[in-house]
């Protein structure tokens, strides 16, 4: 059996590699990759959790999440379209008309 | 006692962060959905490996057969050839490595001090009775139907929305 903790720490890890790719790709669609990545991550303990808690309702956050993470992604890449219509790149670094 | 479970685990633990760390560094935007692709692949057979299949298959019909074929057809959509002559990272890169190393330490640190709390009733071989979907969708239908209401909502919101801020504005005069 594998223990509970082998689980976590890869979640842990996928998370982190998530969060590095959001912090330092330009690219808005790898960025965009990376939320999708760290929600698979948070996905993946939610499982194990449940698995090793023997209760349904990690799977039921799990569903929900994979709902919420569906109309995210057509939302955001409706914002990429939106934005490489009027300024042509998708590259963050170029987007400054906020002055963020 | 067998190591089966254990290389199992090895072999997917090994591929799944390898193939998170091809989605973020290929430079190609079109490569790095084809490993995310991959990529979800390995983690719905994570999740049978939990013994989750409904969540296995809704993994591979919603992430992979969905949410990346909307990613392809935006990647596709949007002309990206200056993409292959920039640098793929921002300048103040480690700054962000630092960030994430941090977030996996103090993560993997907080794991010892982790209690489990009480078991539920959802045994193993309870699950296998009466199969997962079943089981699942008895929790869902009852206790958590006011929730699923609220989610077929905000799948409404998206469609709407997503229509809205892709449409072509059109000029007044």
């Amino acid at each position: 059996m594998v223990p509970l903790s082998w689980y976590l720490l890869l979640s842990a890890a996928v998370f982190s590699i998530g969060v590095f790719g959001f912090l330092t790709r330009r690219n808005i669609i790898i960025m965009f990759m990376s939320i999708e990545l760290m929600l698979n991550a948070v996905n993946i303990s939610l499982v194990a959790f449940s698995h090793y808690l023997q209760d349904l309702r990690g799977h039921i956050l799990v569903f929900f999440i994979i709902t919420v993470a569906a109309a995210e992604a057509a939302i955001g890449l409706a914002i990429i379209i939106a934005l490489f219509r009027n300024k042509n790149t998708v590259h963050v670094d170029e987007m400054h008309e906020m002055k963020g | 006692m067998s190591m089966l479970p254990q290389l199992f685990f090895g072999y997917f633990a090994a591929a799944i962060i390898l193939m998170s760390l091809l989605v973020i560094t290929r430079k190609n935007p079109v490569h790095s959905v084809m490993w995310m692709l991959l990529l979800f692949f390995h983690i719905a057979s994570m999740y049978l490996f939990l013994n989750a299949e409904f969540i296995a298959a809704i993994q591979v019909i919603v992430y992979a057969g969905a949410i990346l074929v909307l990613f392809l057809f935006v990647v596709l959509l949007l002309n990206l050839k200056d993409e292959l002559e920039t640098d793929r990272f921002i300048g103040s890169w480690p700054a962000g490595l630092l960030v994430s190393v941090a977030i996996f330490v103090s993560l993997a640190a907080a794991l010892k001090s982790l209690v489990l709390g009480q078991s539920g009733n959802f045994t193993v071989a309870l699950v296998q009775k009466i199969t997962h979907t079943k089981a699942l969708g008895q929790i869902l239908y009852t206790e958590y139907l006011f929730p699923f209401e609220i989610a077929s909502l905000i799948l409404l919101i998206a469609v709407i929305g997503a229509i809205v801020l892709a449409k072509k504005r059109m000029r007044s005069h």
